[in-house]
């Protein structure tokens, strides 16, 4: 489960610290005490920046880093494709085998897959993606280029 | 205490672990390609040894049926079974009647009777909003949600007693927390988190005075001291069965027999009721009035041989048993770079729960690790979350003993998380 590219996400993590945006959320996962502050700035529709602070294991905070690295500057169409197979593969219980196309498409986030086989876990991967879901509707819901937080 | 050999063989107080643990076949299996299991989340829930497997299975295989219901011989055996199971547990805890115990489905069951109890009766007992109800920041959720609904519900004023820095309930203030307007004083006897046991004397002392009911939450006492609920001089005292080597599904609510008789039943159905009209109903004696619909038949009579092998054993021994693991656990902890115990440091006034912090690496990962040598713990809040707030921790891992602990896996556990800060280190 522990990639040694999830630890080194773990231990040197990208994009953390938050800064301007235009949503705010704030996640927790009830069970085990993980929290994420995350905020969305959009740039039209590309994703201007994902910021992000909080608490919790090693593999919700490499989850955080590996989205940041994955959809800042990505179109939120393309972002929403990245997330949506990055769901997926969490919720597959270890059964999808990541192939050439989604590991193009994920790229370090495929180490993720064996964390699907902990079913405990699984919620601790995917905190930072339903927080990041969460903010980016709030944020295209709001005047494009506003700041609000 | 000594605690120099590895293998802890020289310390007092010890059971015979080798002999009990053959009662526990499934301290046998190995997880995860063969680590051998080191079963250490006791506090979450206990193993069942073989004698109560029987009983579950016997009950099943040779007297299933409905109690208090038929004349047939499966019935009658049954009900006898179940009521022998209330009689033993009534010896276990001192209960002056076997009539003071009711049978709910676990404790969180058994705290939500009283708290349900109380907002439903009558003067003296009613709680409203000109009343307040006391709790402490030590509790699990279940002995503090009840309180909130039911004093979200009547109006009443929620108090509690917060904690102080070296782990313990913080008294000093107990004159302004319970006062004449209290009703109700809820705590709980060992923390599950912190492992602290608290004062019982000096509480019920107080609330005695200003004429407070008082409800004790001994679902983390019972499996590991002996309980004499007269001596402890509580109204109610609560706990589950599942934790103490019995099954899941079966909990005992213990209430004073005057307060039985006065108080409303919460939960209505068969089995409770004397006389039923359509227009009312009038309710059988107490503990039947709490008992609504089929108990956990099968459940309170394997209790009940969970109690005769707790009893066999003799909770006097396993209490210096398990004080001989944690001072010899504490002792070893204390090795361990980077750890902060959450939870008093000596074994004095303290349960086999032991929480701690192993520098910045988070408990979930600390549990993932051990896991895979299989070494089972908890991790997270404990369902103790305002604790975790009070000492500004997002969660603990928690080692907690039972009577089949043995050194040897407290020494597995210091190793285990050796591996783990040479993981994250």
């Amino acid at each position: 489960m522990y990639q040694e590219v999830i630890l080194d996400h773990y231990k040197h993590p990208h994009g953390r610290g938050l800064r301007a945006g235009q949503a705010e959320v704030h996640h927790v996962n009830p069970t085990c005490g993980d929290e994420i502050t995350l905020r969305v700035r959009m740039e039209g529709t590309v994703i201007g920046d994902v910021s992000y602070e909080g608490q919790g294991c090693s593999i919700s905070q490499a989850s955080a880093s590996v989205l940041n690295d994955l959809l800042v500057g990505k179109d939120v169409a393309e972002a929403s494709r990245i997330q949506e197979t990055f769901l997926e593969l969490m919720q597959s219980k270890g059964r999808v085998e990541p192939d050439d196309e989604m590991e193009d498409l994920l790229e370090d986030a495929v180490a993720f897959a064996g964390v699907s086989k902990y079913p405990a876990r699984v919620k601790c991967a995917l905190l930072s993606w339903m927080a990041w879901k969460d903010a980016t509707a709030q944020a295209l819901s709001t005047a494009p280029t506003e700041e609000t937080v | 205490m000594t605690a120099t050999s590895p293998e802890g063989r020289v310390l007092p107080g010890l059971l015979d672990t080798e002999a009990i643990r053959k009662d526990f076949p499934i301290l046998d299996r190995t997880v995860h390609d063969g680590q051998k299991l080191v079963y250490l989340d006791n506090a979450a829930t206990s193993q069942k040894p073989r004698q109560v497997l029987d009983t579950l299975a016997s009950y099943y295989e040779r007297y299933n049926a409905n109690v208090h219901r038929g004349v047939h011989t499966l019935a009658e055996e049954a009900t006898a079974a179940y009521e022998d199971a209330r009689d033993k547990i009534a010896a276990f805890i001192n209960a002056p009647s076997r009539d003071e115990v009711i049978f709910t489905k676990n404790a969180s069951e058994s705290l939500n009777l009283v708290a349900n109890m109380l907002g439903w009766a009558d003067e003296p007992y009613r709680v409203d909003r000109d009343t307040e109800i006391v709790i402490t920041e030590m509790e699990h959720h279940s002995n503090i949600v009840p309180w909130q609904l039911l004093s979200q519900r009547t109006g009443a004023t929620l108090k509690w007693f917060g904690l102080t820095d070296d782990f313990r309930l913080d008294l000093s203030d107990i004159e302004q927390v319970i006062t004449e307007k209290t009703k109700i004083v809820s705590f709980v006897l060992v923390s599950n988190i912190l492992g602290t046991v608290n004062p019982v004397e000096a509480i019920v002392r107080r609330a005695q005075e200003v004429g407070a009911l008082v409800c004790i939450d001994a679902s983390q006492a019972a499996p590991h001291m002996v309980m004499d609920v007269q001596a402890l001089g509580a109204d109610f005292v609560a706990f589950t069965g599942h934790k103490m080597l019995g099954p899941t599904g079966i909990g005992v609510l213990w209430g004073r027999q005057e307060l039985l008789e006065d108080l409303p039943p919460f939960l209505g159905g068969g089995e409770m009721i004397e006389t039923v009209s359509m227009h009312s109903s009038t309710y059988a004696p107490a503990p039947h009035k709490f008992e609504a619909g089929t108990p956990p038949i099968a459940q309170a009579i394997g209790l009940g041989t969970a109690v005769d092998y707790l009893t066999a054993i003799g909770m006097d021994k396993i209490a210096a048993h398990e004080h001989a693991i944690t001072e010899y656990a504490l002792s070893r902890l204390r090795e361990v770079p980077d750890l902060r115990l959450i939870g008093p440091v000596t074994g004095e006034d303290r349960g086999a729960a032991i929480s701690f912090t192993l520098g910045d690496i988070h408990p979930h990962d600390v549990g993932q690790v051990l896991d895979e040598q299989g070494i089972a713990v908890r991790v997270g809040h404990h369902c103790a979350r305002p604790v975790c707030l009070r000492y500004g921790i997002p969660a603990t891992t928690r080692a907690s003993f039972y009577l089949y602990s043995s050194p040897a896996e407290v020494d597995a556990l210091v190793e285990g998380l050796e591996q783990v800060r040479n993981f994250f280190g």
